[in-house]
């Protein structure tokens, strides 16, 4: 007769899927879109990406030694290495390092360690930081560098990119440019119209990512070919992706339809910024979505029309870190409101009525 | 000039609504606070005193002047502590409460002498016996408050931990396997 | 999405669990297993009342003779599983998370196995229903699938609430185990029998036999032995763990849910489990006794995997002695299955009627414990098939909100382990919430005898004073009638 441990509960067996599984699948998701960023900006981009990076590990290291707490186990999850990723896809490619260093921090202290760290946090850390770098420092946050990619005689070499990095771009106005969103807002703002504006815009390019823009956000197809990847992997589900870019494309219909020199085509605004980004992987970040698949489209839904708001009024050409952490507040609340409805009860709770034969 | 219109009505209004907030508070004033005696019934009302106080009363009315912490009466345990911060509106974080551990007193009948000093005094009537004979103890009215243990002059009354059997066996709360502490 | 348009029943929650059903499933059922030299007989193996013992020590019993009857309305009497002397009636560790003592009958076997005088029925078509369902509570016979409600019991809930539909749960969702599948495979017709025995004890048309769709060969053998009859259907059902309980089962299969706190029977649905049906084949047929069962005996460290005919209160030990079970790569012995089943501290505890499987894992097979933070994936959420929200549950009660637990759902977890399952984070869900569920009711007790308290405390004060009252009212009249005396005497000493 041999004796075991204390008695431990259903169920013995696990399914096998690890917290540091699903960030290193979600990793592997952003791995094309990033590998096309850094080639499209060059070596500074690779500076942006790799400090911003690095500074999430540190500072997430330097939380959890604050709080007396494991380091290498907290790290081994991963969750800071996709926050600090995400960060750095977010980011203009040729930031300076002190703009990288800040964002990581704001990402993972004031983001997620100042509310009890992972999985406690009400707003997602790339998009808090996102935000508060962009009201913060306006200009540094908006200068989009032109495409230079890697190995081509016009872009900056090693030294340059140093340069770029330490001590920031020596002549902007040569080398940078606007958005498609930025210069479209720009422009309407001088009483153009679209057909005038979009003269020399290319769909094609565009939907491939040879633009200007965030590091990691340019390339709408890349993207999207990793998000749908994540959700035939079970990673996220259909409903928060679905129902954003679904009512950005509705609204964006409805409104160009109406008048088609004032406003978008749907097409352009699904193309455009950092939408399927924030559709794919920063509006399904577990921690701060709602838990119930009809809570999911609410949220989503909720993020794509703010999305569009804020993009055709608002004072900023892209909205989308904005929408988020709107949404972001309201997921308890929805939360609160959609739940699953017990087996066995109505809605309310109470138990469903016998039904007479 | 508009500044001051708008100082002078501000200010008035403000006066009137406190003017009648301090009436209605006069008028409508509940007579004695009906608090302190529901506290007093939640509180097992064995006036034990474990909680410092001289009785279930005192320690109520502590609560409801705010002197007490909800987690006041050891016997009660979390259970009784979470009904009383809800009702006082207290926010309270129990995973620290210990609760107390469940005794009954038994009887050895070897030194029984059959004194009755126990039973007179307990305050459950759940000692049973006659003069000269063994006393015995009903576990279910016993509430461990040890009174029988002081009187009983040949030590025969002892507090035991009650049996655990497959009736009240309770799965324990997951102890959490963390790293905490190990450093690397 | 599909779902929606589709005209299939909707199945809520549920996982995909790895099977292990292959290494037990393709064999038969082995019958060879050696009597054990003592068997240890709960007089407890059922819910409600234990039985009481109407045998003493020393006395000399036959297999299948009535070792202790049912008392009361639900319980369920217990017989001798084999012919031998009865050397004890004590209280030996039960098969229980805790492994305390309870009550059990100790047989000393004497090796003839031999049965006592059976009464068997040839046209059991004739008895009336009640006389089906006292048969079958004087057998013994409770629901095998593992929730040992007495069927005598249960069959006459069917009589008296018109069930229109008796479902016959062949799912057996729980990974590893394959015991209903190879009863299925070996038995179809006494099965089918059996099934046909409980309609006509319960008044009832209509069965239909659900088999998981991952078990063909016995969906097959009772698909041919049910064609006899027009009102038995036998379907396959999707493999979905737990698509065996009873709540999903009823959906599934009459599309009808069962609100919360009532029966299935006030739906009009009974369920009754494969080996149930088996053992009222037997019980009525044959006129024998439930006193052995169909154990799987599986898990990592098992050298000979198989399933296994034993008699009940064969101690486990020495079920997986038989089966070739590495002690050193054994890091938990599950009674049941991996889901739902319950860990033991120790082996040496007997098989009862409940024990459908008796499980040896390896450190590998199971879960991680090692506990990381919520990251509020929601897959918990997702497969409940409850439609409760274990995480914020789970956050309740890990600091002790109890009430706010209670209030989110605690009372409607069915404890089926999916969320443990899932969780990427390896919180022990279930284990929390049967924490909670326990400690709620530990409160309540709790409550109870505090009031219970205050009443005995009043009673006491008020006897106190009355005593004292009376007291005062005695020396009153003493002293008055003192007085009258010396009163009386002056009056004499003056007439005097």
């Amino acid at each position: 007769m041999i004796s075991y441990q204390k008695p431990s509960s259903g169920a013995h067996i696990g399914a096998n899927k690890t917290v540091s599984q699903i960030m290193w699948q979600v990793v592997l998701a952003l791995m094309p879109a990033t590998a096309f960023g850094l080639w499209l900006f060059g070596w500074p981009a690779w500076h942006t990406f790799l400090l911003t990076v690095a500074a999430a590990l540190f500072f997430e290291a330097f939380c959890l030694r604050l709080q007396n707490k494991a380091v290498k186990p907290a790290l081994m999850d991963c969750s800071a290495l996709v926050t600090g990723w995400l960060l750095a896809m977010s980011l203009p490619p040729w930031s300076p390092w002190w703009l990288c260093v800040t964002g990581s921090a704001l990402a993972i202290i004031l983001g997620k360690h100042v509310y009890g760290g992972l999985g406690q946090n009400l707003f997602n850390p790339a998009m808090l930081a996102r935000v508060a770098l962009l009201i913060s420092f306006p200009v540094e946050m908006t200068t989009w560098p032109n495409i230079s990619p890697l190995f081509f005689s016009a872009s900056p070499g090693l030294v340059e990119s140093w340069h770029i990095t330490l001590s920031g771009i020596a002549q902007p106005d040569a080398v940078t440019g606007a958005t498609t969103l930025g210069y479209i807002k720009t422009e309407f703002s001088q009483n153009h119209v679209l057909s005038e504006i979009l003269q020399d815009y290319s769909a094609i390019l565009n939907f491939i990512g040879w633009t200007r823009g965030s590091l990691g956000e340019t390339s709408t197809l890349l993207i999207a070919l990793g998000g749908l990847w994540l959700i035939k992997q079970n990673i996220i589900r259909w409903h928060i992706p679905v129902s954003l870019l679904a009512s950005v494309a509705v609204l964006a219909s409805i409104f160009h339809l109406s008048d088609s020199e004032h406003y978008v085509s749907p097409f352009l605004q699904l193309n455009s910024g950092a939408l399927m980004l924030i559709a794919f992987f920063i509006a399904t970040d577990y921690v701060t979505s709602p838990n119930t698949p009809m809570g999911q489209i609410v949220f989503g839904s909720g993020c794509g029309v703010l999305i569009f708001v804020i993009r055709t009024w608002g004072a900023y050409p892209e909205g989308a870190g904005f929408a988020v952490l709107l949404m972001n507040s309201a997921t308890p609340l929805i939360d609160y409101y959609i739940k699953p409805r017990i087996y066995g009860r109505d809605r309310k709770g109470k138990p469903l009525e016998i039904p007479k034969a | 000039m508009y500044v001051l219109s708008a100082i002078v009505s501000l200010t008035l209004l403000g006066f009137f609504l406190g003017l009648l907030l301090a009436i209605a508070g006069k008028y409508l004033k509940v007579e004695s606070s009906p608090l302190v005696d529901e506290l007093e019934a939640l509180l097992p009302g064995s006036q034990c005193g474990q909680c410092g106080y001289p009785g279930c009363r005192p320690a109520a009315e502590a609560l409801a002047e705010g002197k007490a912490p909800a987690t006041v009466c050891p016997p009660g345990g979390s259970a009784l502590a979470e009904q009383l911060a809800t009702m006082l509106n207290l926010d309270l974080n129990l995973s620290d409460v210990k609760e107390p551990e469940a005794l009954v007193a038994r009887v050895s009948e070897d030194t029984c002498t059959g004194c009755t000093r126990c039973f007179k005094v307990c305050p459950t009537d759940a000692i049973v016996g006659a003069p000269k004979q063994i006393h015995a103890v009903v576990a279910d009215a016993c509430i461990a408050c040890k009174r029988c243990v002081e009187v009983c002059p040949t030590e025969c009354l002892q507090m035991h931990p009650i049996e655990v059997t497959l009736r009240n066996w309770r799965w324990a709360k997951p102890t959490l396997v963390t790293t905490e502490g190990a450093l690397c | 999405m599909l779902n929606l348009f589709s005209s299939k029943p909707k199945i809520r929650g549920g996982v995909h669990a790895e099977e292990h059903k292959a290494e037990t499933a393709h064999q038969p059922i082995v019958k060879t297993f050696p009597l054990p030299k003592k068997l240890y007989i709960p007089l407890q193996q059922h819910v409600g009342k234990p039985a009481e013992p109407l045998i003493r020590v020393g006395d000399t019993v036959l297999k299948g003779q009535l070792l202790a009857y049912s008392q009361g309305m639900i319980s369920a009497p217990v017989h001798a599983p084999s012919s031998g002397l009865i050397v004890d009636v004590n209280d030996y560790p039960a098969p229980h998370p805790s492994a305390l003592p309870i009550r059990m009958i100790v047989l000393e076997t004497d090796g003839k196995d031999q049965w006592c005088e059976t009464t068997p029925v040839d046209d059991p078509f004739q008895l009336m229903p009640e006389d089906i369902s006292l048969r079958v509570g004087a057998a013994g016979i409770v629901g095998l699938g593992g929730a040992v409600f007495p069927t005598a019991v249960k069959l006459n809930m069917g009589r008296e609430n018109r069930i229109d539909t008796l479902i016959i749960n062949g799912a057996e969702c729980e990974p590893y185990l394959s015991c209903d599948d190879r009863l299925m495979q070996e038995n179809a017709e006494h099965i089918i029998d059996g099934v046909r025995l409980m309609l006509h004890g319960m008044e009832t048309q209509y069965a239909v036999v659900a088999i998981e769709d991952n078990k063909p060969a016995a969906f097959q053998a009772m698909h041919a032995a049910a064609s006899a009859f027009a009102n038995i259907k036998v379907m396959q059902i999707p493999t979905r763990y737990p698509m065996g309980w009873d709540r999903q089962l009823i959906g599934y299969v009459t599309g009808r849910e069962v609100p919360v706190g009532s029966r299935s029977s006030e739906v009009g649905v009974t369920i009754h489990n494969i080996g149930t049906a088996y053992a009222t084949h037997n019980a009525i047929r044959h006129g024998k006794a439930l006193v052995s069962r169909v154990v799987t005996v599986s898990g990592g460290a098992v050298g000979k995997p198989m399933n296994v005919e034993v008699p009940i209160g064969t101690l486990m030990s020495e079920v997986l002695a038989f089966c070739e079970v590495d002690t050193d790569k054994t890091a938990r012995i599950i009674m049941g299955g991996p889901m739902m089943g319950d860990s033991l501290p120790h082996s040496g505890v007997p098989t009862v009627k409940a024990t459908s499987g008796v499980l040896a894992l390896t450190a590998a097979e199971i879960r991680n414990t090692q506990e990381q933070p919520c990251i509020r994936c929601a897959s918990c959420v997702t497969v409940c098939p409850a439609g409760l929200r274990p995480l914020d549950m789970a956050n309740h009660i890990r600091v002790n909100q109890l009430d706010s637990a209670v209030d989110i759902g605690l009372k409607d977890c069915i404890s089926c382990g999916c969320c443990s399952y899932i969780c990427p984070s390896n919180i022990p869900l279930v284990h929390y919430f049967k924490y909670a569920a326990g400690e709620v009711a530990a409160r309540q007790q709790a409550q109870h005898k505090s009031e219970q308290t205050k009443k005995l405390m009043e009673a006491r004060n008020a006897r106190l004073e009355r005593i004292a009252e009376q007291q005062r009212l005695d020396e009153e009249a003493r002293a008055t009638a003192k007085r009258e005396r010396e009163r009386l005497q002056a009056e004499q000493t003056e007439v005097a």
